[in-house]
């Protein structure tokens, strides 16, 4: 059986016809080529497909894509403008957080919600927002400075409003 | 892709129920279980219902008689909601104790008490006694998060966080079918393998867990721990609901509920007991932890949860004392 639903992706209204068991991570994916987002688990056990539904991180690997029909979701692209990096991205490199990268897209989608509802997180804070991305590589400590340093820069620029719209 | 099946989202409840009363149909809360369990063909639906559009069902209403919380209510919001961290503490804990923060945010109230177990013969390629099949493979095989209470013949825990402290609260689950509505206790919703091995509640073909209530009971406390091996995500070893009474600086009432350990919620009946009518000092507290343990039946390997058990008791009174 096949539907068509209407959804906003990163800001687009798309449109798109879609068999009633497609994941919203295999819609994403296959129907509109945005492949930041990874399958690992494909059982919401590992968060590489992480994804933002109406603001909060989900699973996207359990969400069928007509349940997010009517929806905003915003995907790993969708967070840097004009090509400039989101300062989560920038505090992922600068803190050599990286390393084979798989996990990476579904870390900084939950920090980028994680720091629109609490802009100063302490570390527990972050490891238990992060509890659902599992990262094989990096022993999550470059991760976690990563989101506090993003969370201290991001901080600085929203004090400093006059520096900013000069 | 899941296999396939048709998908209708109704508008309203009676629509969702004509809707699962038919042969193959499957309700669709937040979905993360029941996508995990058709993909790896636990089992299978024909159509697959969703309730998300039954927006009714995402309430939380408090009344002088308690809270009624939706069943499509999200176990973050059920985590958060500030009316419950008071005397309902136990049902916030199991709620943010659940699964990760993500899941939280997707899955329910009414999917987390109507999730399928986790055994890993079931969720795997093994026709047991749960899948319609002639043995339980857990009996003679890999049982190290398996059941220490129940009796047999399958030997699943119950996977649900929040079934526990529920339990604990004496909550009453509203049920919405082709015969109208009716109300259980949470009791007596979670049923035992030896009355039906295919399936946790009492749910019939076409009924909806509609709503949870909370009872409002003056000189309630409780609180929820669960012992889990490692910091983050992961279901329940053991786990204990705790739910008192105080009246006077003695319990006048009490409810420990264990998780983790039994194919439902399991009352720990023995340690109420060595409660009730008592002041909780020290001693009182760990002799109703032994209590809890009573006529535990560890299978060859999961011995070791009859001592997290115990600890797991002993902590949630000595939080509330
Ligand atoms: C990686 C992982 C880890 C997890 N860890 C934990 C944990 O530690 N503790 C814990 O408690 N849970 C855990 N869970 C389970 C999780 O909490 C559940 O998947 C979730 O609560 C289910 O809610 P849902 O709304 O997504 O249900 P769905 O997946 O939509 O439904 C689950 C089942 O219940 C039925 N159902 C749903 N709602 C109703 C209703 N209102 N009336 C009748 N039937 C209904 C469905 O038909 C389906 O069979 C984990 C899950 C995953 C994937
Ligand atoms: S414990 Fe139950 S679900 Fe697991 S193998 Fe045995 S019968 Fe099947
Ligand atoms: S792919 Fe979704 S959680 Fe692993
Ligand atoms: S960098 Fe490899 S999984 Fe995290």
């Amino acid at each position: 059986m096949r539907k068509t639903i209407t959804l906003e992706v990163n800001g687009a209204s798309e449109t798109e016809e879609v068999e009633v068991g497609m994941t919203l991570l295999r819609f994403l994916r296959d129907r509109l080529d945005l492949t930041g987002t990874k399958e690992g688990c494909n059982e919401g056990e590992c968060g590489s497909c992480m994804v933002l539904l109406d603001g909060r991180p989900v699973n996207s690997c359990l969400v069928l894509a007509v349940e997010a029909g009517g929806g905003k979701v915003t995907t790993i692209e969708g967070l840097s403008k004009d090509g400039a990096l989101h300062p989560i991205q920038e505090a992922f490199l600068a803190h050599a957080s990286i390393q084979c990268g798989f996990c990476t897209p579904g870390m900084v989608v939950t920090a980028v919600a994680l720091l629109r509802q609490n802009p100063d997180p302490s570390e527990e804070e972050i490891r238990s927002a992060l509890a659902g991305n599992l990262c094989r590589c990096t022993g999550y400590r470059q991760i976690v400075d990563a989101v506090r340093g993003a969370a201290a820069a991001m901080r600085a620029k929203a004090a400093a409003p006059l520096a900013v719209s000069a | 892709m899941i296999s396939s099946f048709t998908y209708a989202r109704p508008k309203t409840l009676q629509e969702a129920v004509e809707l699962l009363a038919k042969p193959g149909a499957r309700a669709h809360a937040g979905g993360t279980d029941l996508l995990g369990c058709l993909r790896d063909e636990v089992f299978s639906a024909e159509k697959v219902v969703s309730l998300s559009g039954l927006s009714e069902l995402k309430t939380i209403v408090p009344s002088p008689l308690g809270l009624h919380v939706g069943a499509l209510t999200t176990l973050a919001q059920v985590a958060s909601y500030k009316p419950i961290s008071g005397m309902y503490r136990a049902l916030a804990e199991g709620a943010a104790a659940a699964a990760s923060p993500q899941l939280r945010n997707q899955g329910t109230l009414g999917g987390n008490l109507c999730q399928r177990p986790r055994c890993w013969y079931f969720r795997g390629e093994f026709s047991c006694l749960r899948k319609g099949g002639e043995t339980c493979y857990a009996y003679d095989g890999e049982n190290q998060y398996h059941s220490l209470f129940g009796p047999g013949p399958c030997f699943i825990v119950h996977p649900s966080d929040t079934a526990s402290p529920l339990v604990a609260l004496e909550a009453k689950f509203r049920i919405a079918g082709p015969a109208g509505t009716r109300t259980v206790d949470a009791e007596a919703f979670f049923v035992l393998p030896d009355a039906e091995v295919q399936k946790e509640n009492v749910l019939k073909a076409g009924e909806i867990l509609t709503e949870v209530f909370l009872p409002a009971q003056a000189g309630l406390l409780s609180t929820y721990r669960k012992v889990r091996s490692r910091g983050a995500w992961d279901f329940a070893l053991a786990g204990a609901a705790v739910a008192l009474v105080v009246a006077g600086g003695k319990v006048a009432k009490a409810r420990v509920v264990l998780s983790g350990v039994a194919p439902v919620p399991w009352r720990a009946k023995k340690a109420e007991e060595a409660l009730t009518g008592k002041a909780l000092d020290p001693a009182v507290i760990r002799a109703a932890a032994e209590a809890a343990t009573a006529g535990a039946q560890p299978m060859s390997g999961n011995a070791y949860k009859v001592d997290l058990l115990r600890g797991a008791v002993e902590e949630a009174l000595r939080a509330i004392a």
